[in-house]
């Protein structure tokens, strides 16, 4: 069985392998255990992708699997970081609060030291006290779950009542953009008892591993982003390759026709996007550690439609596709915006790229909306010399958006 | 013998268009019927009322042997008691097999988490390939079915619908821009099926529904306009009105 | 009645007096109240300045006025006064208060200053009062009036009633008339006059009114047994509710000597760590005070041995606390006049609140007209044909710009306005043509990747304006017979930029109404929209149709860009802020109806306001509360509020 699953999946197998040799590369170039040839704010970065590309394999199944724009799911990677930062945040300032405390001439007592932890963490938005939601902060396995939960509670109440009063197409993708706004709107604000827009931060620094330097701990984090994008590779692949993809593929397609064969259409649906934003979530556990800092800026509408970007230009529909378009469209931009392009002299301006790099994305992104809707994983079927049926679709109904006729056109 | 599914007083409108008014049909376990009747006489509309698709603005659906309504049911649900339907236009999921099409359609446990870890077992592969052999698709079940000619789409549909094994089956024009042969295949589809359960076939072709040798009901207006064999209909004044124009 | 009385005796009083002492001089009278003056003690001069105020020579504002400046000198030898100017710093010159001449020089040694305490000066300034209240000039009546207003004193009260009746500007007369009022609500000894005045309010809007009476009902918490049985009391006051928190009434029962003081925690702790004798305080180990138990285990150790405070350990307080009676007692001792004071107020919060609402509509309906003018065009690209179009915003920016670009060129803002609004829609007409021909036709049926590709255009123009313009706000200013704000009343006010947007709103609504009903261009866009086929076999070019209407659309979005930049700053990313509720207002309005998109705006626009309303201090949780309300929304209405019905809408 688990031979015809590999069988099933030939990029799986591809894909570890290269995901593998990558990890170990870098490490074997890292300063802490090689050669020192990659910096480890590099290392970082190259952690940082793969939790990026863990998050578009997420999209790449709501979207290129199920058909779901969605426009949220850089929010569920986003309220994922909130809720491993708060863990991180109240255990390092508890740790720093009983240090200084210990010099006190007698010992403080439980709730001294939560007010002191409280007035350190809050001071910057003029409180002292513990919002609600913290309730959980001072304990690790708690709050991992919750990097589960709540993103999986969002995620469950609000498909519940789009996929339920049956919004689709742009519609649901505007709706999900509007619950991202609402999402960012709230935690910008000073009483959303997540320090508003000073976001959460020293999140680099692990609780009690002081000792550690910055270089080792950075690989450990690669370790974790490699392994969990492995496994939501793996994942992704099980539940796209069996008779579940099949559905849900269908969905994509023709929503009335699976509904019509009985299946509960609204079921599925949740059940990607709950599945998927917490992915989502989980990704945004492993980035935000390695980032150091979150802030309600990164949930903006705008990163989660760049995601869409990410996956779009990768090609979805297959999830070798979602990797590749994070991994290349976030390096790329890291070289352009970090000033590492050489600028270009027109003799009558000089094109900065880390001016004009945003605007090349853009039109490179309607470039490949335009002429390779498959995306760079299109290139794949070149090689491999798989082509899509011809497909003429029935003509064009009423129901101009549903998808089906869509791909008709193409 | 009660009937298997009891239509009643339904009517609907649209934007003060009576589409279906005041509207009864029922159909007997194990029979075949024709609908026929001019553009706009509410066939489609029918169907989708009795699927779940269109809620009806008064009368009641009734289903089956416990007389349960219908009505305010999901079509998902309606599809699970026992209800197939094929539309208009073939739908087919043209980025897959033909197999995964019909293994799609294949009553097992529809839910979630009953899918996601579904591995076909020995007994659904068999069942894929009798339905394949039934519609005669045997040699196209490794195709994608996007590669299927308009026939052949429309025999796929018409298979996983009897894949989901319903008890009444409602066929919304299966013959429509299919060459003779292949309506003749199509009426023997429908008749073998017809054998163990309802089937209510709406069609344009007279010949079509001759070959079926079924009873017919004819519907003008939202309303049923006469009932009977296809010669008996062909005969009333109402129906001959109704086709060459008053 | 009263009220009336004592006018008539004042009235009579001013009259009366000059009549009595016409023979006299001013130095005459300064001299029969020379005693008093020259002891100079607040509690024995009135009857001196009294006498002057009241003499009625044209001399006695002079006097009054040296006096209060000091510049007011007696001369030793005779004791007759003068006022003086300084020659050198031993010398003065005299001068005559009757005559206005000079008298003659004398040496400083010669003459004794008179030097006014700050009371007498207060008191002199009252009696001067009554001279502005009836100098010739009316500017410098309603000057002294308005001081009045702004700062009342219980001495202005006599001198303002008695120039009332002499006053013959008929709006200085009213000002008077509503300042005496205001001024006997505060300061006049007679209840019933203070009553009468305070009902003369009721309903009044002027937040005047509202700064007199809140003084007069001013409370303060007080223990019941402290006060006089005659105290005016407004109500029962529990321990630890809001109004009272525990800890104040334990304060105040210590501060009345009812309770021993008991030390706080920290004080506690303090105690604590001062006793720590060999690692142990009060027989327990300082390593287990780590406990409050065990902290106040110790320090009751401590208690018993008598080194620290008295502490009781709270229960028997807290039931002290609650079982003592307090109350909410006025400062102002009648209790007919905080009656009555109430009672008005009450009318006035009622009056107060109606226009507040009206306040809020007029709010509501200004923001529904931002965001009608940010939706209408995107009403006209995706209501009417379908395409979701993510640069919208970015268009609104486009436009925004090139009013800031023409203000550059054209100094005179209103013709640069006049000029920014064609010039707007040409760029944005263009751009939209340009997108629509290049992109957006490529993608028709393709909804989700006109969506990807729109915004892809977004990110490029949003970094292109960024480049160009740089990151801060630019400026678009509007002319100046937009500034200021229409005034109904204190609460009641609309901007002139608000309403010029809501006439722009309108003009919108009827340009579109008149483009979609009247013209070809109309016809051809819904017979495009309906059906492209049978409307190319009819011989409407569909791309000329799609790139028109996309063009109108987007250039409906530049001037909207135009009037948003009036109202908010320029910003390459302010396009961004309007997208999402542009979308907001036309799928809850209902896609493809113009009505809807009228209808989304206000609802969207008005719930905001009332959101905001609800919580004042926090426009960030408005937006998010209306953004939730308007998914919960979309569950009962998913077609908007104006939906199409049918077996075609219904697909």
């Amino acid at each position: 069985m688990k031979n015809s699953f590999f069988m099933k999946n030939p990029s799986l197998l591809v894909f570890l392998g290269l995901l593998a040799l990558f990890t170990l590369g870098v490490t074997l170039m890292s300063e802490a255990y090689g050669s020192g040839l990659v910096s480890t704010s590099f290392v970082k970065t190259l952690g940082k992708t793969l939790c990026l590309a863990l998050v578009a394999i997420a999209m790449d199944l709501v979207w290129g699997y199920t058909g779901i724009l969605s426009l949220g799911h850089f929010a569920f990677f986003g309220v994922g970081g909130y809720m491993i930062g708060m863990w991180l945040m109240y255990a390092r300032t508890e740790i720093i609060v009983v240090n200084s405390l210990a010099s006190s001439p007698i010992p403080a007592t439980a709730s001294e030291i939560s007010d002191a932890i409280g007035s350190q963490i809050f001071g910057v938005v003029g409180s002292s006290d513990f919002p609600a939601i913290w309730m959980f902060a001072d304990s690790l396995t708690l709050q991992l779950m919750m990097v589960v939960l709540v993103p999986g509670l969002v995620a469950l109440v609000f498909g519940w009542l789009a996929f339920r009063s049956r919004v689709t197409g742009v519609y649901l993708s505007i709706l999900t953009q509007a619950m991202t706004l609402a999402l960012s709107l709230y935690l910008f604000q000073n009483d959303s008892g997540l320090r508003g827009n000073n976001g959460l931060s020293g999140l680099q620094n692990l609780p009690g591993a002081d000792d550690i330097p910055q270089s080792v701990m950075s690989i450990w984090f690669l370790w974790a982003s490699a392994l969990a994008l492995a496994l939501t590779y793996i994942a992704t692949s099980f539940v796209v390759s069996g008779k579940f993809g099949s559905v849900i593929r269908g969905i994509r397609d023709d929503e009335a026709r699976v509904r019509f064969l009985g299946y509960s259409v609204e079921g599925y649906k949740l059940f990607v996007f709950v599945l998927t934003a917490i992915m989502a979530a989980i990704g945004g556990a492993l980035y935000y550690p390695q980032a150091g800092i979150i802030n309600p800026a990164e949930i903006a509408p705008i990163a989660s439609i760049y995601l869409a970007v990410w996956v779009a230009i990768g090609g979805r529909g297959r999830i070798y596709g979602a990797v590749i378009g994070a991994v290349a469209v976030s390096l790329v931009s890291t070289w352009f915006t970090g000033g590492q392009a050489p600028n270009i002299n027109l003799g009558f301006y000089e094109v900065k790229w880390v001016d004009w790099w945003q605007v090349l994305l853009g039109l490179s992104f309607v470039l490949v909306t335009l002429f390779a809707p498959k995306g760079i994983g299109g290139l794949v079927d070149i090689f491999t010399g798989r082509f899509s049926p011809n497909r003429k679709g029935a003509p064009l109904g009423p129901d101009a958006g549903s998808l089906r006729e869509e791909e008709a056109e193409k | 013998m009660s009937q298997l599914l009891e239509v009643s007083g339904i009517s609907v409108s649209f934007d003060g268009f009576k589409a279906i008014n005041n509207l009864s049909f029922s159909i007997g376990h194990a029979e075949m019927r024709a609908i026929i009747g001019p553009n706009g006489a509410g066939k489609t509309t029918f169907m989708d009322i009795v699927t779940g698709k269109t809620k009806p603005d008064e009368g009641t659906v009734l289903w089956g042997d416990l007389s349960r309504n219908l009505i305010g049911m999901n079509e998902a649900k309606i599809a699970r008691i026992g209800i197939g339907r094929k539309f208009q236009r073939p739908t087919v999921f043209e980025d897959q097999s033909v197999f995964d099409n019909l293994m799609i359609a294949v009553s097992n446990d529809r839910s979630p988490v009953a899918v996601l870890f579904f591995r076909p077992k020995a007994k659904d592969i068999a069942k894929v390939h009798e339905l394949a052999d039934t519609i005669g698709l045997t040699d196209e079940l490794a195709r994608k079915s996007g590669e299927l000619s308009h026939g052949q789409k429309q025999w796929l549909e018409i298979g996983m619908l009897l894949a989901q094994d319903p008890k009444l089956l409602l066929v919304d024009e299966p013959a429509a821009g299919m060459t003779l042969g292949e309506r003749e295949h199509t009426t023997d589809i429908l008749k073998e099926a017809g054998k163990t359960r309802a089937v209510v076939v709406i069609e344009h072709d007279m010949e079509f529904i001759r070959r079926l040798e079924c009873k017919v009901t004819v519907l003008h207006e939202g309303s049923v306009l006469a009932e009977g064999s296809l010669d008996h209909v062909t005969k009333n004044q109402g129906v001959i009105d109704v086709y060459l124009g008053r | 009645m009263i009220r009336f009385l004592t006018a008539i005796f004042i009235v009579l009083a001013a009259f009366a007096s000059p009549v009595l002492a016409q023979d006299q001089t001013i130095q005459e009278v300064l001299q029969q109240h020379r005693e008093v003056i020259e002891k100079s003690s607040r509690r024995t001069i009135g009857p001196a300045i009294d006498a002057i105020a009241a003499s009625g020579l044209p001399s006695a504002q002079n006097v009054l006025q040296k006096w209060q400046s000091r510049d007011m000198w007696q001369r030793k030898e005779d004791g007759m006064f003068f006022y003086a100017e300084e020659v050198d710093s031993k010398t003065y010159t005299l001068y005559d208060f009757d005559s206005d001449t000079a008298v003659g020089d004398f040496a400083k040694g010669d003459l004794s200053q008179l030097k006014p305490n700050s009371g007498i000066r207060a008191v002199i300034g009252a009696a001067l009062v009554q001279f502005q209240l009836n100098d010739p000039d009316p500017a410098r009546r309603s000057e002294a009036i308005l001081a009045i207003q702004r700062d009342g004193e219980a001495s202005h009260l006599a001198p303002l009633r008695a120039s009332i009746a002499g006053e013959t500007d008929p709006d200085i007369k009213a000002l008077k008339e509503v300042t005496e009022r205001l001024l006997t609500i505060s300061y006049d000894t007679d209840d019933a006059a203070r009553v009468a005045a305070i009902q003369g309010f009721n309903g009044a809007l002027s937040l005047d009114v509202r700064a007199v009476l809140n003084p007069v009902l001013t409370t303060t918490i007080a223990l019941k047994d402290s006060l006089p049985d005659d105290a005016n009391i407004k109500r029962r006051v529990i321990a630890g509710s809001e109004a009272l928190p525990f800890e104040d009434a334990l304060a105040r029962m210590v501060a009345a000597g009812m309770m021993p003081a008991q030390p706080t925690i920290s004080e506690r702790k303090d105690a604590l760590v001062a006793n720590i004798q060999d690692g142990m305080v009060g027989g327990v180990a300082v390593a287990d005070l780590a406990d409050q138990d065990a902290r106040d285990r110790a320090y009751m150790v401590l208690v018993s041995e008598g080194v620290v405070p008295e502490w009781d350990a709270g229960y028997s307080i807290e039931d002290a606390v609650k079982s003592t009676e307090f109350v909410e007692v006025y400062t102002e001792p009648s209790k007919i006049v905080t009656d009555a004071a109430e009672a008005t107020l009450k009318t006035i919060d009622r009056a107060v609140g109606l226009n507040q609402t009206m306040d809020l509509a007029l709010d509501g309906l200004s923001l529904a007209s931002i965001y009608f003018l940010a939706a209408i065009g995107l009403a006209i690209t995706f209501g009417v044909m379908g395409v979701i179009n993510m640069a919208h915003g970015e268009f609104i920016m486009m436009g925004a710009y090139t009013g800031y670009v023409v203000q550059q060129i054209i100094p005179d803002y209103t013709v640069s306005i006049l000029v920014a609004i064609p010039a707007a829609f040409m760029v944005t007409f263009a751009a939209g043509v340009a997108m629509e021909r290049l992109i957006i036709r490529w993608l028709y049926n393709r909804p989700l990747e006109t969506l990807l590709a729109s915004f892809g255009v977004a990110i490029a123009l949003q970094q292109i304006a960024k480049n160009i313009f740089g990151t801060q706000a630019r400026p678009l200013t509007s002319p100046a017979w937009l500034d200021g704000a229409l005034v109904f009343n204190d609460v009641l006010a609309i901007s002139y930029i608000r309403i010029a947007i809501f006439v722009l709103a309108g003009i919108f609504l009827g340009v579109f109404l008149f483009i979609m009903k009247k013209t070809r261009l109309g016809l051809e866009t819904r017979a495009v929209t309906q059906n492209p086929k049978m409307a190319a076999s009819m011989g409407i070019n569909p791309d000329r149709v799609n790139m028109l209407t996309f063009g109108l659309g987007s250039g409906i979005a530049g001037i909207a860009g135009v009037a948003i930049g009036l109202y908010a700053k320029v910003t390459s990313e302010m396009g961004a802020d309007y997208i999402v509720q542009s979308f907001m207002t036309v799928v809850v309005g209902g896609v493809g109806n113009i009505w809807g998109t009228l209808l989304g705006a206000l609802g969207i626009g008005f719930l905001q306001k009332g959101i905001e309303w609800l919580n004042p201090s926090n426009t960030l949780a408005a937006q998010t509360y209306m953004i939730v309300f308007i998914i919960i929304f979309i569950q009962f209405r998913p077609k908007g509020i104006i939906a199409l019905k049918g077996r075609a809408a219904g697909d």
